[in-house]
């Protein structure tokens, strides 16, 4: 219950606080502080969860089980990395005068605000709390992309808004439709959107409305993870904005928008009795697993390349949950927590190339290996983990998702290899050329002070924490992923 | 079958007289509203008056199709006007022709006049012919469609049947009614040639529609197709009122029940006529390309309004 | 069920089907200001549906969520949309419409769509007004519609707000309206994206202005083209005589 408290206030409190005193050199350390505070939190409440009951807070307005208390501890610890790196990010930012007082302001009272809804999203019973929660975080970070106030950054906000808020009007309407089931078989009170009540009543839901809201949702959800049809937005608005933020919007808030999909696919898999939602998932996931590898070779600018991965996963991971069943779960669970980790890691290092070339393009960067080897390093050792090599925790997770696959649908299982070895090729090929190439010109900000071998180190903590959940995945850490699996797959 | 025989002859007797009546006080209102002095209200009247006594004049190579038009317009509108409910719902002529073949009726006529306009060969005729067919063929349907909302309704195509269930219901709301009124006052507006479509006064080559058609008409030829036309706009009026508004009409032959449905016809005729010349006054009258956009619309809304009905209704 | 509550029943109805006329008005309206009336408008037929809901099953919190409405969608953010379109110099220039017919025959396949898959739902539904469910989602998808038709980013917002307008019918006539709690975030966060929209056009505006000193057009410029219009050539007005 303190703990509960402390994870949605500390964030809450930080942004008010960072909203006042945003500019302050001492700000950086406070947004830290607030990030610490809230992946303590998070801790303790995981340690509270897990093999033992899930809470019910304040009412039943609050409801974490093993699923949101892993989701809590990766958001959190993410965050947490983060403001690590956007102390030093920024320091170098506000050096070169390109972040203003209130927008030095803005970003920290946004950074914290995105934080504390998206541990609302997780965290909140009603299914439409999660929405107003989801919705939320998505405005912040349509602030945050648009901070610099280009031409770029607003259409490419412009366009993540008017995409994201239809999508998520449909989820809305989904959630209406729900409600409207669930009030057929509990009765109109407060209860019928509450995640508690309706998973307990899923199997009686009427699978016609539930099949229309599923469908609803599915759109809905869909176009915040970046689904194929819907993705539209997702590689403009990872390339604008500050790139800590970026991290937060592709390691975390896509995780957010899986998770409400994944609740949603609870209830209807109890309502429906048939797969339906699964091969949905299967059938978009591989869409988007296979254009994601077309196109990935086609990039021009880092950001946007990671963003090009990013939905390749999101489809890789729509394809395991879409699978069903406790292995293949377990497999999205440990793939959704290896992306997290490696992903937000990998701009992290593209925050520090970028700062270095002065340049997003990957055409500016060249010879990163011989001017910065650590960051070169991680660039590399991440760049390796994402596209799935062995000693890292995708590969095992990839590895058990298509082995689970070729045994249900073999002929999708080749396609989707066939795309992952396309999606290699076209990546590599191009971080290649950033970190042994030539140096096209003498770097922008060789004088910048730019600590390379500190600044690393989230990026490098977040890659040995994915080596270590690839080489030896701790007997408690598995524990807990297959109680969070059981919750999905019962 | 005689028993309404009275109501029918009534009801005929009242279009031929109130028809030219009710442009004349469109007319009137439109005057007013513009501050202009006012015609008086039976100028029509007077108008087809002096055209009856004037000699036809021929144009050189008239067949005699052109001749035989304005009588087999001015009979089609009599009789559209004839199966229209507007005294009395007990119609004898009602079981000859349903809503369909009021529809065609109407169809008929303008395919005449089209004919008519195309058989002296000048270039006005051949131009208001085009763009009176290019009206009529897509408003058309769209009539259609506002009567087959009433008759889902009514479970009948016959009007007066339509009509009878429409203004016998309970008091109940139909939300298909609701796109269907939108719907045929946006396609009467267009049949009858006002503005926002055409403008019935004007002879201006560019935009005129309606009287591009009759230019070559004279004497009482001209005169009984501007009566047809007066009749035609009554129909509609009619129409939209017998649909939308079906509140007192008679239901048999009994001269009191008659009696008093004359005089709520000529008041809801009076207070349509008023709406009508306040919209023409308020609207600009649109580029003719523009036509199409606009009955589209009226399509597109009088079928959400059949398919409000499949939703709702049953 | 008396006399009463069958007129209030049909009124629910005829009201859902004029809040579906307003939302074809948007789809073929090319003024600006008459778009922010027609939403004003469709927002006061929720309002209206909202309260006579309430009225009809006696649940006290649908007033309050009409009230919301009423000071949230009839007044703030049309009178916001109109200081927006007055500060941009928008009053007199209208969108452009391209394939107007095709959009309105793509709009009522919509329609027969939402239709045909709400029936089935609509006849389960214990609700006192089920029909509107499907008239409600044909609203949300001609809003749809509206949003990738046309080219202007204030007409893509309202094209925004009609369709959470179009969910709230449904919300309100199916299942008597939300939590009370959820409503008010669903509010919050409505405002606070209108709010972001409106400062995002000033921008787009002042992007595009410093764009037009030269340089291609960019994405936002074609996005947002601002200021004064080239007036363009009025519609024949016949004179009268």
């Amino acid at each position: 219950m303190n703990a509960l408290a402390t994870l949605l206030i500390a964030p809450l409190v930080g942004a008010l606080a960072l909203a006042i005193l945003g500019e302050r050199p001492h700000a950086r350390v406070l947004n830290i502080a607030a990030s610490a505070c809230a992946a303590g939190a998070a801790l303790a409440l995981a340690l509270e969860v897990f093999d033992s009951e899930p809470i019910l807070a304040a009412g039943e307005t609050f409801h974490v089980d093993a699923l949101s208390a892993l989701m809590l501890l990766v958001t959190t610890f993410v965050t947490l990395t983060t403001a690590v790196h956007s102390a030093d990010y920024l320091r170098i930012e506000v050096a070169r005068g390109r972040f203003s007082v209130g927008q030095q302001r803005i970003y920290h009272a946004l950074f914290q605000l995105i934080a504390f809804a998206l541990c609302l999203a997780l965290s909140a019973n009603s299914l439409g709390i999660m929405w107003v929660a989801m919705e939320a975080a998505t405005l912040a970070t349509i602030l945050v992309v648009s901070l610099d106030r280009s031409q770029a950054a607003l259409a490419a906000a412009w366009k993540y808004f008017i995409l994201c808020g239809v999508g998520i009007l449909q989820a809305l309407f989904g959630t209406v439709l729900l409600y409207m089931a669930a009030e057929r078989v509990i009765g109109p009170d407060e209860g019928a959107l509450l995640w508690t009540h309706l998973a307990a009543i899923r199997t009686r839901l009427d699978p016609q409305i539930i099949t229309l809201a599923f469908a609803l949702l599915f759109v809905g959800y869909g176009t915040k993870m970046g689904l194929v049809p819907l993705h539209g937005w997702l590689p403009d608005a990872h390339a604008e904005g500050p790139t800590p933020v970026t991290a937060v919007l592709s390691g975390l808030l896509l995780n957010v928008a899986l998770y409400a999909l994944l609740r949603c696919k609870v209830l209807a898999d109890g309502a429906l009795q048939t797969p339906v939602a699964g091969h949905l998932m299967i059938g978009f996931g591989l869409l988007g697993v296979v254009l994601a590898a077309c196109l990935l070779g086609r990039q021009r600018d880092l950001r946007k390349l990671l963003a090009w991965s990013s939905i390749e996963h999101m489809g890789m991971l729509s394809i395991a949950f879409g699978l069903g069943g406790a292995a293949a779960t377990f497999a999205g669970l440990l793939h959704l927590l290896g992306h997290a980790l490696v992903k937000s890691g990998l701009y992290f290092s593209a925050a520090q190339a970028i700062q270095w070339a002065g340049t997003g393009q990957m055409a500016g960067i060249r010879g990163l290996m011989s001017a910065r080897p650590v960051l070169a390093w991680s660039l590399l050792l991440g760049t390796l983990a994402i596209l799935g090599l062995p000693p890292f925790s995708l590969f095992p997770s990839e590895f058990m998702t298509i082995s689970i696959m070729i045994q249900k649908l073999p002929w999708a299982a080749a396609l989707l290899i066939m795309a992952l070895i396309l999606a290699f090729a076209s990546v590599l090929l191009r971080v290649r050329d950033m970190i042994f190439g030539n140096r096209v010109q003498a770097a922008v900000a060789a004088s910048e002070p730019l600590r390379t071998a500190a600044t690393a180190i989230p990026a490098l903590l977040h890659l040995a924490l994915a080596l270590c959940l690839g080489l030896v995945m701790p007997v408690t850490l598995q524990r807990w992923l297959q109680q969070a699996s059981a919750v999905i797959a019962g | 079958m005689a028993s309404g025989l009275a109501g029918q002859m009534l009801a005929i007797l009242a279009a031929l007289a109130l028809a030219p009546i009710l442009s004349g006080w469109v007319a009137q209102c439109r005057a007013w509203l513009q501050s202009r002095s006012a015609p008086p209200l039976w100028q029509p009247w007077l108008v087809l008056h002096k055209l009856f006594l004037r000699e036809v004049v021929l144009a050189q190579g008239a067949s005699p199709l052109f001749s035989a038009v304005p009588f087999l317009v001015f009979a089609c509108m009599v009789t559209a006007c004839a199966i229209i409910p507007t005294l009395s719902t007990d119609l004898p002529l009602s079981v000859v022709a349903d809503a369909v073949a009021l529809v065609g009726v109407l169809a008929l006529a303008r395919v005449l006049l089209s004919l008519a306009a195309m058989d002296i060969g000048t270039a006005f005729g051949s131009l208001g012919a085009r763009r009176d067919m290019l009206v009529g063929f897509l408003a058309e349907p769209a009539l259609l469609m506002v009567l087959f909302t009433a008759a889902l309704g009514a479970h009948s195509t016959a009007l007066a049947s339509m009509v009878d269930v429409l203004a016998h219901r309970e008091l109940a709301i139909l939300p298909s009614l609701a796109f269907a009124g939108v719907a045929f006052t946006m396609v009467s507006v267009a049949e009858n040639g006002r503005i926002p479509v055409d403008n019935p006064t004007t002879h201006l080559e560019l935009t005129m529609i309606h009287e591009a058609l009759i230019l070559e008409y004279s004497g009482p030829h001209l005169a009984l197709i501007e009566w047809a036309a007066s009749l035609k706009l009554f129909a509609y009026s009619c129409i939209g009122i017998a649909l939308f508004f079906p509140w007192g009409l008679a239901a048999n032959d009994s001269p009191l029940a008659l009696l008093f449905a004359l005089p709520i016809l000529v008041a809801k005729l009076a207070l349509g006529g008023a709406v009508l010349a306040v919209a023409e006054s308020v609207s600009a009258k649109m580029r003719i390309f523009r036509v199409p956009e606009y009955l589209a619309i009226a399509f597109v809304l009088a079928v959400i309004g059949v398919l409000v009905h499949i939703l709702l209704g049953s | 069920m008396n006399d009463l509550s069958t007129v209030g029943l049909q009124l629910i109805d005829l009201l859902a089907a004029v809040s579906l006329l307003l939302a074809f008005g948007l789809l073929i309206q090319r003024r600006l200001t008459a778009l922010i009336d027609f939403y004003a408008l469709q927002s006061l037929v929720l309002v209206i549906v909202t309260s006579l809901v309430g009225w009809l099953t006696g649940q006290r919190h649908l007033y309050l969520s009409a009230a919301l409405t009423m000071v949230l969608k009839v007044l703030l953010i049309p009178i916001l949309l109109y200081r927006l379109v007055r500060r941009l110099r928008l009053e007199t220039s209208h969108d452009t419409l391209v394939k107007l017919p095709a959009t309105l025959l793509l709009g009522l396949l919509l329609v027969i769509f939402a239709f045909d898959v709400a029936r089935p739902i609509a006849q389960l539904s214990t609700a006192i007004a089920s029909g509107t469910l499907g008239i409600a989602l044909a609203g949300i998808l001609v809003g749809f519609l509206m949003m990738i038709s046309r080219s202007r980013a204030i007409s893509q917002v309202i094209a925004f707000l009609a369709m959470e307008n179009g969910v709230f019918l449904a919300a309100t006539a199916v299942t008597h309206g939300m939590p009370m709690v959820v409503e008010l975030g669903i509010a919050v966060d409505v405002l606070i994206g209108v709010l972001i929209l409106g400062v995002f056009l000033f921008h787009l505006q002042d992007a595009a202005d410093s764009l037009e000193a030269g340089g291609p057009a960019s994405p936002t410029a074609r996005l947002e083209r601002s200021g004064p219009e080239t007036p363009k050539p009025r519609k024949a007005r016949t004179q009268t005589p």
